[in-house]
């Protein structure tokens, strides 16, 4: 069933053109990922499904326009406030909403074991590592339980052994919750790792210059075979982002002449 | 399962108990160095009051024109009566010019962050404002409001009120967007935002401006006191001037610096407790090295 599906979606700043018409799709319980260039917009898209900026096309969530707050969102870096200790920063959303600080500690308290936060529930944000820092943004991000939720370069910070450990990690909990989640990455290797589809998004102005579906089983983590075929999507997906003849980056273009 | 995450922090958190023994060696090491952070100071003051203690002495200087810090201190015990029932008002006026002035920075500061045009409005009267010469604004304050508490809480306000009006407009600005982006997808108004976000913020920038602005404010309550007072360490110093006793005017002088640093280092005091995460540091994530990796892995 699709739950989130955005039809011909533009938006300009004056005269700059960010988005070029963009079309996708997301159906219930589906990891999909937006792959692209820096620049390309891909966070404005996440403005616009989160109703920061208005922009033109069409939105559409569950068939109706997309109205209201359907979204749990993590932005780029973790946004902990640092003046709040984690477990009151994993409650921000609920008491947002309107719930009373206590019950919504009662809520979340049950949580930190599964994201390895148990122990640092009174630490303040500071006191974490960046991995840590990471799992809290998103433990606060899915107790909202909102229908859907927007991760925008959640690990794009963080140093590359502990982005591997925090994808791994991420996968196991996605096998576990079926959240239906949208990624916004530049890093080719996560978005093949963690979507069952991702959208390649040219460079500025951005539209889709590719659907490629992920059919590895998984856990994909764990058999060389599996990675051999990740590596040929990467390989192709990379082809498909470093091809492009409007992009500014053309590899060994002085060496050849 | 590939990756076993859960067991790192439990060890970690295990690890960060071993130092449970360890705050009374803390404790005696915080004394240690609060020791040393202080005794450049102390060295430095006795320096000079040992040198100006001797110029007066041995300088064949009259008490009435240089007294030895010896006799100012002993003229401030034998006068402690006059010196404490002059000091009370002062400090009087100090701490409600200053409240006043701070729910004053308050106030406009937020209506500010509300309205921007607000800003454009009122920033430039307020930056005259801090142009006025005190000299000249003291004896027109009392003029006009006569010799009673008001026109020193005016006066007291007119010079603190600035440094914490601009540290807080600038501490809301600083607020992160990525964390009022975020409150707005969860569904937070303004004025939500405002509480939850721009508001603690901007307490690190309060607290600076709060200990510029502390340091003026004792300086304009005496400026109020020396313009027209019944009692206070302004009009104390004037009277004590007039009756040629230097040594009076620099024990006044004295209190009113000893009042300024009491009130500075209770605005340190009041910012260490309103931000107790400023004093955490990474100690504990350190224990962990980072990350799960390489733990529990297959």
């Amino acid at each position: 069933m699709t739950r989130l599906e955005l039809r011909n979606v533009q938006k300009s700043f004056g005269a700059l053109k960010v988005l070029a018409g963009v079309s996708l799709h997301v159906a219930a319980g589906e990891f999909v990922s937006i792959l692209g260039p820096s620049g390309a917009g891909k966070s404005t898209l996440f403005q616009l499904l989160t109703g920061a900026i208005r922009g033109e096309g069409e939105m559409r969530f569950d068939g109706a326009p997309l109205d209201g707050a359907r979204f749990a969102f993590m932005p780029q870096r973790d946004a902990l406030m640092p003046w709040r200790r984690v477990i009151d920063n994993a409650t921000l959303g609920l008491e947002v909403q309107g719930m009373k600080r206590r019950a919504a500690r009662r809520r979340v308290a049950p949580l930190f074991a599964e994201f390895g936060l148990v122990g640092f529930e009174h630490a303040w944000p500071a006191e974490l590592s960046g991995g840590m820092r990471q799992r809290a943004a998103l433990l606060r991000t899915v107790v909202q339980q909102r229908d859907m939720l927007l991760l925008d370069e959640p690990f794009g910070a963080l140093d590359a052994l502990t982005r591997a450990a925090m994808q791994r990690w991420l996968e196991t909990m996605w096998r576990n919750h079926r959240w239906t989640a949208l990624l916004i990455t530049h890093d080719v290797r996560e978005a093949v790792l963690l979507s069952d589809r991702i959208y390649v998004l040219s460079a500025r102005p951005a539209r889709v210059v590719r659907e490629v579906a992920v059919p590895l089983p998984r856990p994909r983590t764990e058999s060389a075979v599996l990675a051999r075929e990740a590596a040929a999507i990467e390989a192709g997906i990379l082809d498909t982002l470093l091809g492009q003849p409007d992009s500014n980056f053309r590899p060994c273009d002085g060496e050849l002449k | 399962m590939a990756v076993e995450l859960d067991s790192t922090p439990q060890e970690a958190f295990g690890e960060s108990q071993d130092d449970s023994q360890s705050p009374p060696l803390r404790g005696r090491l915080a004394v240690a160095s609060a020791f040393a952070k202080l005794a450049p100071v102390i060295f430095s003051l006795t320096l000079l009051l040992t040198a100006w203690e001797l110029y007066a002495r041995l300088g064949g200087i009259a008490p009435t024109m240089l007294p030895a810090p010896s006799r100012v201190l002993a003229q401030a015990w034998e006068n402690r009566a006059a010196l404490a029932d002059n000091t009370l008002p002062t400090i009087r006026a100090t701490l409600a010019g200053f409240a006043c002035s701070l729910a004053a920075a308050f106030i406009l500061s937020a209506l500010v962050d509300f309205l921007a045009p607000l800003r454009r409005a009122l920033f430039p009267l307020l930056i005259a404002s801090q142009t006025l010469p005190l000299v000249a604004i003291a004896p027109l304050a009392v003029l006009w409001f006569g010799f009673g508490l008001l026109p020193k809480i005016l006066l007291v306000a007119l010079v603190t009120f600035f440094p914490m009006m601009v540290a807080l407009v600038e501490g809301y600005a600083a607020t992160s967007p990525e964390i009022s982006q975020m409150l707005a997808a969860m569904g937070a108004g303004r004025w939500r935002i405002f509480w939850l976000a721009r508001l603690p913020s901007a307490l690190p920038y309060f607290f600076a401006g709060l200990r510029i602005s502390i340091t003026y404010a004792v300086v304009g309550a005496i400026f109020a006191e020396y313009a027209g007072a019944a009692k206070g360490l302004g009009i104390y110093m004037l009277s004590a001037k007039n009756n040629f006793r230097p040594d009076l005017v620099l024990a006044a002088v004295a209190l009113s610096s000893a009042l300024t640093l009491a009130l500075f280092g209770l605005a340190v005091l009041v910012q260490r407790l309103a931000m107790p995460w400023e004093n955490a540091d990474g100690e504990r994530a350190r224990y962990v090295g980072g990350e799960p990796v390489g733990k529990g892995r297959p």
